[in-house]
């Protein structure tokens, strides 16, 4: 292996390791002998077996968060266990927004760099090297540290297939946040879910965005409607969730979620290269657009050129029908 | 109530970018632009100074070549004044050194509150304003679509992946908004005429003690390649003359999607 030694830090949502987190341990342990993770939660112990099964050797336990934000709890635990245990040669965090609030703390705190929006890890020598999507997914960056040890990687989400290897139940060790001064003032009083049905965007086998081509709020009915009938989920550009039509939640692209469906389409939607990075790597796209010039149309499989408010319409008649 | 925002100048995105041939970096020539994700935080922080009755915005920047073309934009919007760091050794700078160097040019002004966006749209890595948080010794929320002040406290709606999450902070803090956090104005006549002639403090590395601590020569990480992305096949594209319906169920039915 090229590694001797990663840390993942391991995000919990629902109650269980999050998908992106459940990829990187699969990402290390492609690349490390010993697969290590940290995990805020008061119950860091219960996820032994299954991060076990994904290849983590031990579980650090952080505990629960006691309503901090998890940046600064996060970054000061992994501190201070570099200094008793040394430091790994690399630590994985998710590209989300606590697991960046984490590698930021933590990079300013060891004063060393971090690679963000990774996309793939290539094993060089016996180093790893990072590749990152830019100008839209149009040219692939590779980037390697000239830093010592810790190497600090923020890996976009699907990109690794997560896969279990079967481990045995990893074992837990308490690790204490330390003294954090004044960067852990801030605290969660109320947290808020936003109903959504169907299947999760980020799962689901189709997706159906709309974006603001659509022209009125009211017209996000039709993609709700179509993607019903192809049992997949709504999504969403983010010019309309800015605007308010729907929650974040939907959002796809480089400050939404990342999807990799079979089936993508995308109605209204322009291919700015923020939504294209979140959604170029979907098997199949369909684009519905009335403009013949608009990005989208470079990157998909079949395209209508058309207005959405005819076409869709006239496309779940058509599989309402069947 | 005195707030630091911070504020990217960046190529115009609507130009293509480029990247050096031998550096790697991002071709930074011609004028630069404040970058939209900044425009957010500067209205935000307007509108909490008016609110709170006293106080004024403070543009923080680090740009080549004594740029100012974005700052004037946010200055004409309504920030009191601007700080620049410039400096040739800047360049090629990782966002590490983009913090000590923000952080720094931060500390040299009275401040509440430091607001910058959750990331940028050249470099989007969307760590720099935590590093200075943590370099600066604050608590930091990121990823708020709700900013209010309270006396003494930032509240925060802050966007998670199920909703938002209400999150209170005592100030001083940092806080990063999203798009869609507020509408930006436009500058007006009379804005963009002030804006000509409020203070702009430019300082290099040696002012704010920073040689041979921030800058290209210490980044931590190289770029050893670039390479053109694998291009997607082009696909199938009709115009819809009434049928186009009917022509995509077909290539659904074909890929067995119905
Ligand atoms: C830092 C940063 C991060 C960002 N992150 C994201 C992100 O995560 N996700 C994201 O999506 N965007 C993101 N953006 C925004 C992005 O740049 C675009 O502004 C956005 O994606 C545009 O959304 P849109 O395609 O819906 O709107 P527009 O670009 O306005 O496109 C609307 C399209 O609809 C078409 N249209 C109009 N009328 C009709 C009709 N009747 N029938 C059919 N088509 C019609 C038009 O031809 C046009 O192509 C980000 C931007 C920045 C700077
Ligand atoms: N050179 C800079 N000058 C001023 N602010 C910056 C600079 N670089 C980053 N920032 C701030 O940090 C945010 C996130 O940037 P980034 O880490 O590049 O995604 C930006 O939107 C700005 O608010």
């Amino acid at each position: 292996m090229v590694l001797a030694k990663v840390w993942v830090l391991v995000e919990v949502g629902d109650g269980k390791p999050t998908t992106s987190s459940l990829e990187l341990l699969t990402a290390a342990r492609q690349f490390a002998d010993l697969t290590e993770v940290f995990v805020a939660d008061a119950s860091g112990a219960d996820h032994a077996a299954v991060l076990g099964s994904y290849g983590a050797k031990k579980v650090f336990s952080i505990g629960s968060l006691e309503g901090s934000l998890p940046g600064a709890k996060v970054a000061s635990a992994i501190a201070k266990s570099i200094e008793s245990n040394g430091a790994p040669d690399a630590i994985f965090f998710a590209a989300s927004y606590d697991g960046r609030d984490a590698a930021a703390r933590l990079s300013a705190k060891l004063g060393l760099s971090v690679i963000t929006n990774v996309v793939n890890l290539l094993a060089v020598g016996s180093e790893l090297h990072a590749e990152h999507a830019i100008f839209g997914g149009e040219q692939v960056l590779t980037t390697r540290f000239t830093s010592g040890a810790p190497h600090i990687f923020v890996i976009r989400a699907k990109s690794f297939v997560a896969e279990e290897s079967g481990g045995a139940p990893a074992a837990v060790e308490k690790v204490e946040p330390g003294e954090l001064g004044r960067t852990d003032d801030s605290r969660v009083v109320a947290s808020h879910a936003e109903e959504r049905t169907g299947p999760k965007l980020d799962e689901a086998a189709v997706v159906v965005s709309g974006g603001r081509g659509l022209g009125q709020p009211e017209k996000y009915e039709m993609i709700e409607s179509l993607a019903k009938l192809l049992h997949g989920a709504p999504g969403a550009s983010r010019a309309i969730v800015d605007a308010g039509w729907v929650p974040y939640a939907y959002q796809v692209g480089q400050t939404g979620k990342t999807v990799k469906p079979n089936l993508y389409l995308a109605v209204g939607i322009s291919g700015a290269t923020q939504h294209m990075v979140g959604m170029k790597g979907s098997k199949n796209i369909v684009a519905i657009n009335k403009d013949r010039e608009a990005p989208i149309f470079q990157i998909c499989d079949f395209g209508i050129v058309g207005d959405a408010s005819k076409v869709v319409p006239q496309l779940i008649e058509i599989l309402q029908a069947r | 109530m005195n707030i630091a925002v911070c504020v990217k100048q960046i190529p115009d995105p609507a130009a293509p970018w480029s990247l050096d041939p031998s550096t790697h970096n991002l071709v930074r020539e011609g004028k630069l632009i404040l970058d939209d994700s900044d425009a957010y935080g500067v209205e935000m922080a307007l509108q909490l100074v008016d609110k709170a009755g006293a106080g004024e915005v403070t543009l923080v920047s680090m740009a080549p070549r004594n740029e100012t073309s974005g700052l004037r934009t946010g200055l004409a919007m309504g920030a009191a004044k601007a700080i620049l760091v410039t400096d040739d050794q800047l360049a090629g700078s990782d966002a590490l050194s983009t913090a000590k160097v923000l952080a720094a040019a931060i500390a040299t002004t009275e401040f509440d509150l430091v607001i910058a966006a959750t990331e940028s749209t050249d470099g989007y890595t969307g760590t720099t304003p935590v590093q200075i948080a943590e370099l600066l010794g604050l608590p930091s929320v990121s990823f708020a679509k709700k900013v209010e002040i309270d006396g003494s406290v930032v509240k925060v709606d802050r966007q998670t992946e199920a909703g938002y999450d209400e999150v209170i902070c005592p100030l001083p803090a940092l806080v990063t908004v999203t798009a869609g956090v507020v509408e930006p104005r436009y500058p007006s006549f009379k804005g963009i005429m002030s804006a000509k002639s409020k203070p702009v403090v430019t300082l290099s590395l040696a002012d704010l003690g920073l040689v041979g601590a921030a800058g290209g020569a210490v980044a931590g990480q190289e770029i050893v390649s670039v390479q053109k992305a694998e291009a997607r096949q082009a696909g199938v594209i009709v115009e819809d003359d009434g049928t186009g319906a009917q022509q995509l169920v077909e290539y659904l039915e074909q890929l067995k999607f119905v």
